[in-house]
């Protein structure tokens, strides 16, 4: 891109400003399959447009760094849409909508270990689309909530026999929610920080 | 209901290490082939997009502005928070300069990224060299790891109680 002419560059909206005060941030992850909703949640919580952030790989082997445009190699583009919300002059929030495939994990290393907590978004049309990124955040110790998201033609469940189906112990929340609606989506982000906060009381995540 | 069932899996015993904290030690030279492979080779974590998966050799992250020729980087997450700490040099590039001027308020690399159009490896490359030049002051972000107590959890919920 260019990014010479100044009239023309990018950037945050001058009340999209962090005040100069923002000290630290931290992260929650959205993650599911894809069209569950991660996108609509992230922009239905978020202060700032939705962003998008990506990341280019390569499938070329190693020791191959500096031939970019090589048409011996396949870019594949990696997207993922997050949002921000303030939580005091010092703290900043950030939500990442995050893909489920394993190939993602590994590009975004990082992503999930200093997270506070994930949401495991499912739609139950496709409930085994969350199975693998459960077990992934189970074995990584990442703890997380599911949250439901309704679509109008998904087959509605007794909560408790999802619990069955997706072997949650009964700690983990799960909660229906229309991510499309902002109070809905607060309410899982809230549920969230209730359960982090749950660990912490009881001493889990120290 | 019917259909298929998770069953639920096990913490692994060795967690990875928490991210050290920022700003790292100076980059030191890299023996072996450089950049991409060692980049992308990870800390070798199970389930990190290695041979398990039955594809030969992962992906790699690509180079899309020339860093450090070692491809040594500083420790940036994609929410540690940059801040420009003067104005851009005339020996600034265009690209540098305009991470300064995005960054007279505090901006994460996230964002960066998604501003100027630029993959987050690339951002971080480009950010690593601003930091060696005094460029920028990078704040980083509180990790899980790291919770001192259950403050900032308070802190979290009261900000999203006034969404």
């Amino acid at each position: 891109m260019d990014f010479n002419g100044s009239d023309t560059l990018p950037g945050p909206r001058t009340e999209d400003h962090l005040p100069h005060t923002a000290q630290a941030a931290v992260k929650i992850v959205i993650v599911g399959g894809f069209g569950v909703g991660k996108t609509t949640m992230v922009g239905s919580v978020s202060e700032i447009r939705p962003l998008t952030t990506e990341e280019t790989m390569t499938q070329a082997g190693v020791g191959v760094d500096d031939d970019y445009g090589s048409e011996t190699k396949t870019a594949t583009t990696v997207a993922m849409d997050f949002g921000r919300i303030g939580i005091t002059d010092q703290l900043v929030l950030y939500l990442f909508g995050t893909p489920g495939q394993e190939r993602f994990w590994f590009l975004w290393n990082g992503l999930f270990e200093g997270a506070l907590g994930a949401v495991v978004l499912v739609d139950t049309r496709r409930l085994e689309v969350s199975f693998d990124v459960m077990g992934r955040l189970e074995e990584r110790g990442v703890p997380f909530i599911v949250a439901v998201n309704s679509f109008p033609d998904g087959p509605r469940y007794p909560l408790d026999d999802l619990r069955t189906a997706l072997d949650l112990t009964a700690d983990i929340p799960i909660v229906e929610c229309d991510v499309r609606r902002r109070a809905s989506s607060k309410e899982v982000l809230m549920t969230l920080m209730g359960f982090l906060h749950s660990l912490a009381v009881s001493g889990a995540l120290t | 209901m019917t259909g298929p069932r998770r069953r639920r899996r096990q913490p692994q015993h060795q967690p990875p290490p928490p991210e050290p904290p920022f700003p790292p030690p100076p980059a030191e030279p890299t023996e072996g082939p450089p950049a991409a492979g060692a980049l992308a080779s990870g800390d070798g974590t199970p389930g990190e997009g290695g041979p398990a998966d039955g594809r030969p050799g992962n992906p790699e992250r690509l180079y899309t502005i020339a860093g450090a020729a070692d491809g040594a980087r500083a420790e940036l997450d994609l929410v540690t928070l940059i801040v420009a700490r003067s104005a851009a040099p005339p020996s600034a590039s265009p690209e540098g300069a305009a991470v300064l001027r995005l960054c007279g308020a505090p901006l994460s690399v996230a964002e960066l990224s998604a501003y100027l159009s630029l993959p987050f490896s690339a951002m971080t490359v480009l950010i690593t060299e601003l930091i060696t030049a005094e460029l920028v002051q990078a704040r980083a972000p509180i990790v899980r790891r790291a919770l001192p107590d259950r403050s900032l959890l308070e802190a979290v919920m009261h900000g999203l109680q006034r969404l």
